[in-house]
């Protein structure tokens, strides 16, 4: 395997890493305060067509993730009312969103389009174009350097680079804010941040809010970026990627950067099974590296290979008094 | 202390939950700027008006009935069994292998082959989840999500690459042989005189799947296990105090659901289309857990909730064929049914629940 090649599989690498990415780290956000949600997939998908519908309909790509947004944080909000207020079971409530947006996207789709399910193709400004970066023309003929910065760093769309400015993000706002602090201690103890005086719900609610958000650029970044228009369930279960690459990574911000690289390097080698072949010498099957995430993920949580532990007050609705 | 009379908790809340479900969907169908009434006759003159609808009705409900028993026997365990996609799609691999690799005299020593193949298999499929569940404590519900992809890998390799006849393109096994054939409710219903739609594919399953429920709720609330079952997903430390053990229970239980939900590929792969296809569960596995959600994990209300998914389902087709209605209606309903039913139970039962100590209030 060349030079070139590895570094064009580590760019499919990135590109197929970054909706998992985002969506991992909006699991992060909310597993975090202690709701389950296996709705990541189902918010993706809504703010895929969202971002995609609107953006066709209006012809800027910003206003479309801004729909692509709402859309994600009013199903995050349905997932609060369901597991916080009513203090439902919050897997039932994953498993509804998952369906509604499955559903209510096509329905939605054939009445605004009548294209079969999907979104007219997006141009011009209604799609992410990729972002070159300064100096990345001049230094692409550096050695080795030039083309990691002008092909591998340089020429992915806005939101690639918000995703990757999430990992640190998301680490200071959970290990160095005092926000931070309560949204991990309302996850492993809500009784104690009660105690303290301080909303157990109102925490819950801001963390399953921000998973929208994040889900909501996750969503439009298919839609509007990595492909030009929605197709029908075109989130593919990325969203169960996600939540896998979240228990793989123990849920922490740069292990899910790690976590969901890997497995964006999975999708990016099932397309290239001449590269596995050429580097292992052995044919592996395309089949195989599909479902190695979840493989992996199966492992890590029998705990033969470090176990993973959820936070301790996950799925457990909190009931004020008795 | 139950603030609410059975029949409140049995009747009441399900069909509340079920008419807002229904409003909703009335609403959705509205939008799209369709006449929901128009959609109701429809759906009801296309499911119920014919015996080909009925027909069909009748065999989604089978699938309906034996992944809801799944489900429903693991909610009695404590379990969510979110995997039942995948067991049936193992289930469909092992009718597959018993029909194609020994060639049986007549269909009832095939049916019955078939069905312990296709329960080995998803109890198989389930046995793993469980295990990790009962002994190395690994969320359920995140590994059978888990394997329901894992089962889509293995059946997508089984299919292209083992299974797939010479010369074919279709990622399918080969047909098999006429000789387990099952009969179909025209054929039965025709040896007492009834006819009955030819071209519909409800077959005997149905029968199997009626005696399958029937053996459920025996097994839940006539025997012993079922007892331990149900104490142990009630409570587990008072379970445990009693003598049951956690390991056995959950392994037993999801055993058992696992293979129930197997079991449904006698239904799509040996009754229907008499060969193995890739998509041939086509999501009843998820249906399997708002049937549940309904049925209230009663084998009579599964069957119940079944009956009126198959409807649904049969209906769905219908309006996509007449209207400008996409069949994707019946995914946002199963959506809806599901958040009501399941997710906001509390929202339908807590303003009941205040109803009704306020009216025994009003009674001392």
């Amino acid at each position: 395997m060349d030079f070139l090649t590895l570094i064009q599989l580590l760019d499919s690498t990135v590109r197929l890493a970054t909706p998992l990415l985002l969506a991992c780290l909006a699991g992060l956000f909310s597993e975090r305060a202690g709701i389950f949600d296996i709705g990541l997939e189902g918010k993706m998908l809504a703010a895929a067509f969202f971002s995609a519908a609107v953006a066709a309909l209006s012809g800027s790509v910003w206003i479309g993730l801004l729909a692509g947004i709402s859309a994600s944080v009013a199903l995050s909000a349905l997932h609060g009312l369901a597991s916080i207020t009513f203090r439902g079971n919050q897997l039932i409530s994953g498993v509804a969103i998952n369906f509604l947006a499955a559903g209510l996207t096509v329905l939605i789709a054939q009445d605004w389009f009548s294209q079969g399910g999907r979104t007219p193709s997006l141009m011009g400004g209604a799609r992410f174009e990729p972002v070159t970066l300064p100096f990345a023309e001049a230094l692409s003929s550096v050695p080795f350097l030039g083309p990691v910065y002008s092909e591998l760093i340089s020429g992915h769309s806005i939101l690639v680079y918000i995703a990757f400015a999430t990992v640190p993000l998301t680490w200071w706002i959970l290990y160095r804010t005092r926000f931070g602090l309560r949204l991990r201690a309302v996850g492993e103890n809500p009784a104690a941040v009660d105690t303290a005086g301080v909303s157990v719900i109102g925490l819950r609610y801001a963390a399953v809010i921000i998973c929208g958000v994040l889900c909501g650029i996750a969503g439009a970044y298919l839609s509007t970026a990595l492909q030009a228009g929605f197709v029908k369930d075109m989130s593919a279960g990325r969203g169960f990627i996600a939540l896998a690459a979240l228990i793989f990574a123990k849920w922490r911000p740069w292990y899910a950067l790690w976590a969901t690289l890997l497995f964006g390097l999975f999708g990016a080698l099932e397309t290239r099974p001449d590269v596995i072949q050429a580097v292992i010498g052995i044919k592996v099957q395309g089949q195989l590296l599909g479902a190695l995430p979840y493989i992996m993920t199966v492992i890590i949580l029998a705990g033969f290979v470090g176990k993973a532990i959820p936070p301790r007050a996950g799925g457990e609705p909190y009931v004020k008094e008795r | 202390m139950d603030v609410m009379p059975k029949w409140a908790e049995v009747i009441l809340v399900p069909l509340i939950s079920l008419i807002l479900a229904a409003i909703l969907s009335a609403l959705v169908i509205l939008a799209i700027g369709e006449d929901p009434v128009e959609a109701v006759n429809l759906m009801v003159t296309g499911a119920l008006g014919s015996t080909y609808g009925w027909g069909y009705t009748l065999y989604y409900a089978t699938n309906f009935l034996f992944t809801g028993l799944a489900v429903s026997v693991a909610f009695h365990a404590g379990l969510f069994n979110i995997g039942g996609e995948g067991q049936a799609m193992l289930g469909g691999l092992g009718v597959a292998l018993a029909c194609l690799l020994i060639p049986w005299p007549h269909w009832t020593i095939a049916l019955v082959a078939a069905t312990v193949a296709a329960g080995l298999f998803g109890a198989a499929w389930a046995a793993i989840p469980a295990f990790l569940q009962a002994r190395r404590g690994s969320h359920i519900v995140i590994t059978t999500i888990m394997f329901n992809f894992i089962a889509a890998a293995v059946l997508n390799y089984v299919l292209v690459n083992l299974m797939r006849p010479a010369g074919s393109m279709d990622p399918a096994t080969a047909r098999f042989p006429e000789a387990v054939h099952l009969p179909t409710l025209h054929d039965i219903l025709g040896t007492v005189g009834i006819s009955f739609s030819k071209a519909a594919p409800a077959n005997v399953t149905f029968l199997i799947a009626v005696v399958a429920c029937v053996l459920v709720w025996l097994l839940l609330w006539r025997t012993w296990l079922g007892y331990e079952i149900r104490s142990y997903g009630k409570s587990e430390p008072a379970a445990k105090y009693a003598g049951i053990s956690p390991v056995a229970i959950t392994m037993i239980a999801m055993l058992i659901s696992g293979a129930l939900a197997g079991m449904m590929a006698i239904n799509n792969v040996m009754g229907e289309a008499e060969r193995l296809v890739l998509n041939a569960v086509e999501g009843a596995g998820f249906i399997g857990i708002a049937v549940a959600l309904m049925g209230r994990s009663h084998p009579f209300g599964v069957f119940l909730a079944a009956i009126l998914f198959g409807f649904l389902y049969q209906g769905g087709a219908e309006l996509a064929l007449w209207t400008s209605i996409p069949r994707e209606l019946i995914v946002v309903i199963q959506a809806l049914v599901i958040l009501f039913t399941g997710a906001l139970d509390n929202m339908v039962r807590m303003p009941l629940e205040r109803l009704f100590l306020m009216m025994r209030r009003g009674d001392a």
